[in-house]
């Protein structure tokens, strides 16, 4: 049990794949334009990375090793129509404003990078663990950026007012005003490692350290 | 057809919206590959010859295979593969045929199945040119340019941004921010700089 949950917050915090690992930047930087749609795409996408998760590390057994990427692409297809029916049917405001990048769920670093690291090498109840994780850090991550540029580009939060007289800072909720967050967000993360590695050096090293 | 489309559409895929700086598709390489001008540039080219052939391949199975049998809810599980197996078969004609240029193109061929510039284009080739499935009057030749200039536009902010991040390597830059957060700003100043086309009106 606790190793599961070891697979579980590894991903949330350690290997956060916006953060930590770098990885599907661009539906993160697209549709980051306000939380309503971050929170849509990042469940979209921890619904295709449990599934397909499950599935792969199911059949790992049975794919041979030569052909697995195109096998996997194909599951994950899969599971990206079942949402994009879905949500065609479901949520169609949703459907609009998050464009053509449902259906890039697909060609998502993410979830191919974890089918191939994690899910193919595992059984499935750490896969699914893996996937679940992987996939909350993901929403994680898209809420926090989705924020920081709704509240400084349109002055709401999740589409309700937040200050009287607050200039929105139009350019936020642009192209330019994405790029800038994640950029500045990836230097603070860098910065608390940078600061927690001086710490255990000091630390380690003694008054011994400073000469 | 009439040429003023033409023009519209290359103005607006390369400058206006831009691939890279407007529509964020195909980020993870042209971050990770933009360190040195000239791999920056091999993958650029790469990248606008598979944009290129897959618009008309997919064009071709949009139009001839998943329209007329009324499945093109498989529309995303068939671009990918026809993508993959081309990208695939590509690697390997230009492996016997011209080893020269698969050594420079290197890794960054296989890269491309998973670069979301390439399905991108295709699904917006297939909701741009299609009213209800129907294509529109010169559709293969809009798809076939949208493709092309989609990738020149690539090519062009690969140039400028590998053209850029060599003379940053030279500078006194913040640890925390050096690497990957510095090229994260200098993008957010080029898409800025971008943003002015869209001034153009047709």
């Amino acid at each position: 049990m606790k190793h599961l949950l070891k697979e579980f917050t590894k991903g949330i915090i350690i290997e956060n794949p916006t953060f930590g690992l770098v990885l599907g930047l661009c539906p993160t930087l697209a549709v980051s334009t306000s939380v309503r749609n971050a929170i849509g795409m990042g469940l979209a996408a921890t619904f295709v990375l449990v599934c397909s998760n499950i599935i792969i590390s199911s059949v790992r057994k049975v794919i041979p090793d030569q052909i697995r990427i195109p096998c996997f692409i194909v599951i994950i297809a899969t599971f990206v129509t079942i949402v994009e029916m879905l949500m065609k049917a479901y949520f169609p405001a949703l459907n609009a404003s998050l464009g053509i990048f449902v259906s890039l769920i697909v060609v998502n670093c993410i979830v191919l990078g974890r089918a191939e690291a994690f899910a193919c090498k595992r059984p499935v109840l750490p896969s699914f663990f893996d996937g679940l994780g992987m996939g909350t850090g993901f929403t994680l991550a898209l809420v926090i950026i989705a924020s920081i540029r709704e509240v400084l580009g349109a002055g709401k939060f999740l589409g309700f007012h937040l200050i009287k007289g607050f200039e929105p800072v139009g350019v936020m909720v642009l192209a330019p005003g994405a790029l800038l967050t994640l950029g500045l967000l990836i230097g603070l993360v860098n910065c608390w490692h940078i600061r927690k590695k001086t710490n255990k050096e000091i630390k380690k090293a003694g008054c011994d350290g400073c000469r | 057809m009439d040429a003023g489309k033409f023009i519209a559409i290359i103005i607006s895929t390369v400058f206006i919206n831009n691939f890279i700086l407007s529509k964020f598709l195909g980020l993870c390489p042209f971050i990770g590959v933009s360190k040195e001008t000239k791999p920056a540039v091999s993958m650029g080219l790469a990248v606008t010859f598979v944009t290129t052939m897959s618009s008309l391949i997919t064009w071709l199975v949009y139009r001839w295979l998943l329209f007329p049998f009324g499945i093109t809810y498989l529309r995303t599980i068939s671009f990918i593969l026809v993508i993959a197996s081309f990208v695939q078969l590509v690697e390997m004609v230009i492996r016997k045929l011209f080893p020269h240029l698969y050594r420079a193109f290197g890794i960054y061929l296989p890269l491309i199945t998973v670069n979301c510039a390439v399905l991108g284009v295709a699904v917006l080739n297939s909701q741009d040119f299609f009213v209800n499935g129907q294509p529109v009057a010169g559709s293969f030749w809009l798809s076939l340019a949208q493709g092309f200039f989609a990738g020149i536009g690539y090519l062009l902010a690969m140039l400028l941004m590998s053209g850029i991040r060599e003379r940053l390597e030279l500078q006194d830059a913040p640890r925390c921010l050096s690497g990957v957060p510095l090229a994260f700003i200098v993008a957010s100043l080029m898409s800025l700089a971008f943003m002015g086309f869209s001034g153009f009106k047709f």
